[in-house]
């Protein structure tokens, strides 16, 4: 069984972003860079599966990007997947998710993988489009949100979230691609011997010229810091004042005092 | 511009993000025509053509069928945008129809401005600005972003729409949300402890500020997925959409799904360290500090009040 994971590098979102100096992107300078959140599930999940069925699916992890986005692949490879690819792109950040997804499908197409699996969405951009684009691309069922997965005879049964707590059971036939959500599983940590094990399995380099026979269909604009809502107030200060002063706010706007 | 907006049905009855689209489209002043696979026992107050697809027939969740019947509406409307809610039916069925049409997808939008969308990222910590280049762009719309000035009326002009396709997927049903103790669609008062309160040891401090201003406890997504608190606790889209007369964050950096579930509160305090987090932009209030200093203090004065 032939796994593909599509994993995307990221910042860490618990940085201060500033606007770079095209004003089209963020500053990618001074970044701490991680596994998107959504992918990890995507990676656990592949690794989980390959458990179960006694370690003889093999299980590639492609990520689109600069040198760096090969930490994240080695961290996938840690996790447990067998081989990475490398599709080189400096310019990554520049492409929309036609342009993404038309990359990997090129690169898919001719691998026939039995099972995809990557993130719903990246927590930078956050289109939530180029799982599905593949799966269309590659003319395969895509299935999206998905929180739980269990594979039997061919078939995934797989849970859906939907709004307000609701989930919804699917069934599907191989091959097909999923997109993952919180919830899904737990990522393991890598252990020190698995690291260890990673820096020896195959990672590929491809140029994302060979791969890339599309325009992109969107351009970003701008990129700015939003606009502060105007008559938020900001309290900064001692905490016995703080607590006092918000409590005086809270009498003078809320009816929360009064019984 | 004419708008073909996709409206969504759960279990038979029309979802209100049916509605966000129409204040979409009134927002740009663009003819709008509807399409949904539903039911014409609960059909959507407004005044214009409802292409309508039978959800006894083609199912609630068939992506490639409900993605064929769609084509044919935009083959006779030939509409401009194809809009539909940010949830988790629009985004799933979205890029297909993108796919289909070579056409530019922009999702989760909040605004428009000269032609261009805008968008967040990076958790709401920036706006992106995005123009398509086809002549055809599908949306999807943030929830909560657009609504209408009043209650809608109308009734539309009903045309049946069928189509032979084949699904790839088999729908076998859903399953409810666990039912919880909790209604915080009733509390008055929500006082929410957010990934910021650092331990489970410490929900019970946003516990005790939310007993002493006779609220109820609320939590973000993480700090329900860790075990934390209680899921019937959640707000936001995949939780409880909230709306109460005092809403105090605790620890909570705004993550979008987290603001669409609380933004229409009438007074939102939020306590962080952080005088960036995206939760100051829905937040009357926002006091930077350590929620875990300032709450237990904030207790025991409101409780000498």
């Amino acid at each position: 069984m032939k796994i593909l994971v599509c994993i995307k590098q990221v910042p860490d979102m618990e940085s201060r972003f500033k606007v770079n100096a095209a004003g089209t992107w963020y500053d990618t300078n001074d970044l701490a860079w991680r596994m998107n959140e959504y992918d990890e599930y995507a990676v656990e999940q592949a690794v989980q599966l390959k458990e179960q069925q006694g370690g003889a699916p093999e299980i590639t992890v492609l990520s689109v990007g600069p040198e760096r986005v090969k930490e994240a692949i080695k961290k996938a490879l840690a996790m447990g997947g067998d081989r990475g690819v490398h599709v080189q792109d400096e310019a990554s950040f520049e492409k929309d998710p036609f342009e993404i997804a038309s990359i990997i499908a090129e690169y898919a197409r001719g691998e026939s993988f039995d099972l995809i699996l990557t993130g719903m969405q990246s927590q930078d951009r956050g289109s939530a489009q180029v799982g599905v684009l593949v799966g269309e691309m590659l003319g395969i069922p895509a299935v999206t949100t998905i929180v739980g997965f269990a594979l039997e005879n061919g078939t995934v049964t797989a849970k859906r979230e939907l709004e307000g707590g609701l989930k919804a059971v699917v069934r599907v036939r191989l091959p097909a691609l999923f997109t993952c959500q919180l919830g899904l599983n737990t990522p393991r940590y890598p252990t020190l011997p698995n690291i260890m094990k990673a820096k020896k399995k195959e990672l590929a380099a491809l140029t994302v010229g060979d791969l890339l026979k599309v325009e992109a269909v969107a351009v970003t604009e701008k990129m700015a810091l939003p606009e502060k809502k105007a008559g938020g107030l900001v309290l900064e200060g001692e905490i016995g004042e703080l607590a006092d002063k918000l409590i005086g706010i809270l009498k003078e706007k809320t009816a929360v005092f009064k019984s | 511009m004419k708008a073909l907006l996709v409206g969504e049905y759960r279990e038979g009855k029309l979802l209100g993000s049916t509605y966000e689209t129409l204040a979409f489209a009134q927002k740009l002043g663009a003819e709008a025509v509807l399409f949904a696979v539903g039911s014409d026992s609960d059909l959507p107050r407004f005044d214009g053509k409802l292409y309508l697809a039978d959800a006894g027939r083609y199912g609630e969740y068939n992506p490639p069928v409900h993605k064929a019947l769609l084509l044919e509406v935009i083959a006779k409307e030939k509409p401009d945008l194809v809009v539909l809610s940010h949830s988790s039916y629009g985004w799933d069925l979205a890029p297909r129809l993108a796919a289909a049409l070579g056409a530019a997808q922009v999702s989760e939008v909040v605004d428009v401005r000269d032609g261009a969308f805008i968008v967040p990222a990076c958790n709401a910590k920036l706006r992106r600005q995005v123009r398509p280049k086809s002549s055809l762009t599908v949306v999807t719309l943030q929830t909560g972003a657009f609504g209408l000035p009043g209650e809608p009326v109308g009734t539309p002009a009903v045309e049946r729409i069928e189509a032979q396709a084949e699904g790839n997927v088999e729908f076998v049903g859903y399953e409810p949300a666990e039912k919880g103790a909790v209604d915080l669609s009733r509390a008055e008062v929500i006082v929410s402890a957010g990934r910021g309160i650092g331990k489970p040891e410490n929900v019970e401090i946003i516990a005790n500020l939310a007993r002493a201003l006779g609220g109820e406890l609320g939590a973000s997504r993480p700090v329900v997925d860790a075990g934390w608190v209680d899921h019937s606790r959640q707000v936001g889209t995949t939780g409880q959409t909230v709306s109460p007369k005092l809403y105090v964050a605790c620890g909570i950096s705004g993550a979008i799904q987290h603001l669409a579930g609380m933004k229409k509160s009438g007074f939102v305090v939020a306590i962080n360290k952080d005088k960036d987090a995206p939760i100051g932009e829905v937040a009357d209030v926002l006091v930077v500090a350590d929620v875990l200093q300032l709450a237990p203090v904030l207790t025991e004065k409101i409780k000498a009040l």
